[in-house]
C-alpha cells in the first residue's frame, strides 16, 4: 500500500542468524522462532487429539460395545476435547500472532521476548502431565471437558495431574496473552495509530484481554475442585453447604468467553485473507473494530446458557436467552461486511482464500444452530444431545480450524520464501470440506431425533447416520496429511515467493523479504 | 503511562480475576439467598414464626421425598408422604433414620424445595438438618422437623416438595 513508507536499509546487513543446533529452538527468544515452534506443537497435538476422535468414531460405527470400554471412551471424549481446544486452537492462534503481530505492527520482536519463550516451552510439559494420566491407575479424566463435580471428583490418580496440567495451560496462555497486549500497545510502529491496525491484530488483541480476565477464573475453579478433594473444603459438595450448580455458572463464566478466544483470532485471519483476494479494501473496518468488541463484551453475560436445564427462575432464562441471541447481531455485522468486500470484487480463487469462503459459509451453519441452542424452550430438547455436538463442531472445526489452516496458507510463502504446492493445496481444501460435512451434518440429525452426546453406545435407529459421520470423519482424518506434505514440500524448496507474495496484498508483513529475514524492522518502519 | 507499569497493570488483571473467582462464591450464595434459587429453604426463629399472620382461607399441600447420597448406608424416609397446611402455622412431622452398619455413623441430611420460586417461603424453626446427625450401630432414630409456610406465599403455587437427600459425611469428620 502506498501508506506505508518502509526503510529497507535492514535488508543489508544479516549480521546475527539463528544459532546452530537444536539448543536454538530451547534457547531462542525471537517471535518467528517461537511462532513455528508453536505452530508445530498444535500440529502435532491436532493429530493426537484427531486420533482420538478416530477411536471416538469407530466405536461409533456400530450400535453396541467394539473395541473400547466405556470408560476409555470417555477417557477418549475429555481427552480430545482438552487437546483440541488447549493444545491445537490456542496454541495455533498464538503461533500466528508471534510470527504475524510484530511484523504487522512494525515491531523488530515481541514486547516480553524471554517470557515468549517460557510461555511455549511449559506447554510441552503440561500437555505430557495431562496425556500421562492415560496410563494411570483409574486412567485419565473422564468427566468431560468440562469436569463437572462431583462426577469429575471419583477421577482416579488423575486428577490432581489434570489439574496441575490445566494450571499450566492457563499460565502459559496468560502469560501469552499479557505478551501479545504489551507488544500492541508499546511496539506499534510511528503512525500505526489503533484504528489503523489489521484486523487480525485487533482480533488478537481483544481476545488477550479475554485470555488474562477468564484464565484466572477457570484455574480459580479448578483449585476449588482440589481442595474440595484433598483439603476437606465443601465449594461443590451439598453435604458441606455447597452447591455443584455453582461450579457450572463458575465454569462456563470462564467458558463462554473461552469460545471467543477460540473463534475471534479466526475472524481476524479471515479479515485479512477476503480483502487480498477479492483486490479490495475491508468493507466496513470501523464496524468490525466495534462488533468485536461487543462480541467480546457480551461473552461476559450470556454463560447461563450452557445450563438453561439447571432449572433457574423464568427471568434468569429470558435474560441469558435474549442476551445470547443478541451476539447474533455484531457476529452478522461481521459476515454482512466479509461478503460486501467480496461484493464487485476481482475475485480469484487460491487455497487460502477457499479455506476463507469456507470459513464464511460454514461458520454461518455454526452459527445458526448456535441461536436454535439458544433458545430456551428448543434448547430443553436439544441440551446435552448430539446437535450440540454438531454446532460446536461446525463452529470450531471448518470454523477455527479452517482459518487456522487459511492463515498458514496465506502466510507460509512469507515465511519459507517459497511457495507452496496450489495443487495440493486445494485437493486439501476439498476433501477437507466434503468430508468435514459428511462427518458433522448427520450429527444434526441423531441430535434432534434424541441421540445423547458422550456416548459409547446407542439406540439401533441411530446407526446410518453414525456410520456416515464415522466415515466423514476418516476422510477429513486422512485429508489433514495432505497439509502436513503441503507444509514440509513448501519448506524444502518450490517457486521462489516474491516479497508481496499475493498480488493483493496490502500491509507491513509484505514489504519484508520473503523468507522474512530472522530479525525485521529494527529500525522502525514509519507508516503513514 | 511507562512501558514496565503498564505491564505490572496487565499482571494485575489475571491475579484480581483469580479472586474473582473465589469470590463467585459468597455472589452466589447470596444470589441463591434472594431468589431461591438453588431451592435452599429458609429458617426463622420459634418468636418470628408466631408474628406470622394466619391465612385461614388457604390450604397448601406439602409433600415429604427423601434421597441417599451415593448409597450412604441407612433407611432413611418421611414418617408423613404429604400433609395439607394453612399458611402462617407451624407444623411439625418428622424423618425416621436407621443405620445399617454395625459402627458409629454420621450423616447430613441436605434439603431442598420445588418449585424453586416456593423456597425462600418455606421456614423452619426447628429441624434435624441444621446439625450433623450422629447413629449409633444400627440404631433408629425418628427425627423432628417444624416449619411454618409463609402466607405470602404466592397464589400460583399449591404444592410444595421438600426433599431431604441424607449424606455420609464420616469422611469429612476423620
Amino acid at each position: 500500500m502506498n501508506a506505508y513508507a518502509v526503510d529497507h536499509s535492514h535488508d543489508d546487513h544479516h549480521d546475527h542468524g539463528p544459532p546452530p543446533g537444536l539448543m536454538r529452538w530451547v534457547t531462542t527468544t525471537n517471535h518467528k522462532d517461537i511462532g513455528t515452534l508453536y505452530l508445530w506443537f498444535s500440529l502435532i497435538m491436532f493429530f493426537i487429539g484427531g486420533l482420538m476422535a478416530l477411536v471416538i468414531r469407530t466405536e461409533l460405527f456400530q450400535p453396541g460395545l467394539q473395541i473400547v470400554d466405556p470408560h476409555f471412551f470417555n477417557q477418549m471424549t475429555t481427552l480430545h476435547a482438552l487437546v483440541m481446544i488447549f493444545g491445537v486452537i490456542m496454541p495455533a492462534f498464538v503461533g500466528l500472532a508471534n510470527w504475524m503481530l510484530p511484523m504487522m505492527v512494525g515491531a523488530p520482536d515481541m514486547a516480553l521476548p524471554r517470557m515468549n519463550n517460557w510461555s511455549f516451552w511449559i506447554l510441552p510439559f503440561g500437555f505430557s502431565i495431562m496425556l500421562s494420566t492415560l496410563f494411570m491407575e483409574g486412567g485419565g479424566p473422564a468427566s468431560g471437558w468440562t469436569i463437572y463435580p462431583p462426577l469429575v471428583l471419583q477421577t482416579g490418580d488423575a486428577l490432581p495431574y489434570l489439574i496441575f496440567s490445566i494450571h499450566i495451560l492457563g499460565v502459559s496462555s496468560i502469560m501469552g496473552a499479557i505478551n501479545i497486549i504489551a507488544t500492541i500497545m508499546n511496539l506499534r510502529a510511528p503512525g500505526m495509530t489503533y484504528m489503523k491496525m489489521p484486523l487480525f491484530v485487533w482480533t488478537w488483541f481483544i481476545t488477550a484481554y479475554l485470555l488474562i480476565a477468564v484464565m484466572p477464573v477457570l484455574a480459580g475453579a479448578v483449585t476449588m475442585l482440589l481442595t474440595d478433594k484433598f483439603f476437606g473444603t465443601s465449594f461443590f459438595d451439598a453435604a458441606g453447604g455447597g452447591d455443584p450448580v455453582m461450579f457450572q455458572h463458575i465454569f462456563w463464566f470462564f467458558g463462554h468467553p473461552e469460545v471467543y478466544i477460540l473463534i475471534l483470532p479466526a475472524f481476524g485471519i479471515v479479515s485479512e485473507i477476503i480483502p487480498t483476494f477479492s483486490r479490495k479494501k475491508l468493507f466496513g473496518y470501523t464496524s468490525m473494530v466495534y462488533a468485536t468488541a461487543s462480541i467480546a463484551f457480551l461473552s461476559f453475560i450470556v454463560w447461563a446458557h450452557h445450563m438453561f436445564t439447571v432449572g433457574m427462575p423464568l427471568a434468569g432464562e429470558m435474560f441469558f436467552m435474549f442476551s445470547t441471541m443478541l451476539i447474533a447481531v455484531p457476529t452478522g455485522v461481521k459476515v454482512f461486511n466479509w461478503v460486501s468486500t467480496m461484493w464487485k470484487g476481482a475475485m480469484t480463487f487460491e487455497t487460502p482464500m477457499l479455506f476463507a469462503l469456507g470459513f464464511v459459509i460454514m461458520f454461518t451453519i455454526g452459527g445458526f444452530s448456535g441461536l436454535m441452542l439458544a433458545m430456551t424452550p428448543i434448547d430443553f430438547q436439544y441440551h446435552d444431545t448430539y446437535f450440540v455436538v454438531a454446532h460446536f463442531h461446525y463452529v470450531l472445526v471448518p470454523g477455527a480450524v479452517f482459518a487456522i489452516v487459511g492463515g498458514v496458507y496465506y502466510w507460509l510463502p512469507k515465511w519459507t520464501g517459497n511457495m507452496y504446492d496450489e495443487k495440493l493445496g486445494k485437493a486439501h481444501f476439498w476433501l477437507s470440506t466434503i468430508f468435514v460435512n459428511i462427518l458433522f451434518f448427520p450429527m444434526h440429525f441423531v441430535g434432534l431425533a434424541g441421540m445423547p452426546r458422550r456416548i459409547p453406545d446407542y439406540a439401533v435407529q441411530f446407526t446410518d447416520f453414525n456410520q456416515v459421520a464415522t466415515i466423514g470423519a476418516f476422510g477429513f482424518g486422512f485429508a489433514q496429511i495432505l497439509l502436513l506434505v503441503v507444509v514440509v514440500k513448501c519448506i524444502r524448496g518450490g517457486e521462489k515467493a516474491t516479497d508481496q507474495v499475493w498480488e493483493g496484498a496490502h500491509g507491513l508483513e509484505w514489504t519484508v523479504a520473503s523468507p522474512a529475514p530472522y530479525h525485521t524492522f529494527s529500525p522502525q518502519p514509519v507508516v503513514k | 503511562m511507562k512501558p514496565r507499569l503498564k505491564i505490572l497493570h496487565l499482571v494485575l488483571i489475571p491475579i484480581a480475576m483469580f479472586g474473582f473467582g473465589y469470590l463467585m462464591v459468597p455472589i452466589y450464595d447470596i444470589f441463591c439467598d434472594i431468589t431461591g434459587l438453588n431451592g435452599k429453604t429458609g429458617s426463622i426463629s420459634q418468636a418470628e414464626a408466631e408474628l406470622l399472620e394466619t391465612d385461614t382461607e388457604r390450604r397448601v399441600r406439602v409433600e415429604f421425598i427423601s434421597a441417599l447420597n451415593r448409597n450412604a448406608p441407612w433407611d432413611f424416609h418421611p414418617d408423613v408422604k404429604s400433609m395439607r397446611v394453612t399458611p402462617g402455622k407451624p407444623y411439625t412431622t418428622s424423618y425416621t433414620a436407621t443405620n445399617r452398619l454395625d459402627r458409629l455413623m454420621t450423616g447430613q441430611a441436605v434439603p431442598s424445595v420445588a418449585p424453586a420460586k416456593a423456597a425462600s417461603y418455606f421456614n423452619k424453626t426447628e429441624c434435624f438438618c441444621f446439625v450433623q446427625q450422629t447413629f449409633e450401630p444400627r440404631e433408629s432414630r425418628q427425627m423432628p422437623l417444624v416449619f411454618v409456610v409463609d402466607p405470602d406465599l404466592p397464589d400460583d403455587i399449591n404444592t410444595l416438595t421438600l426433599s431431604y437427600t441424607f449424606f455420609d459425611v464420616n469422611s469429612r469428620i476423620n
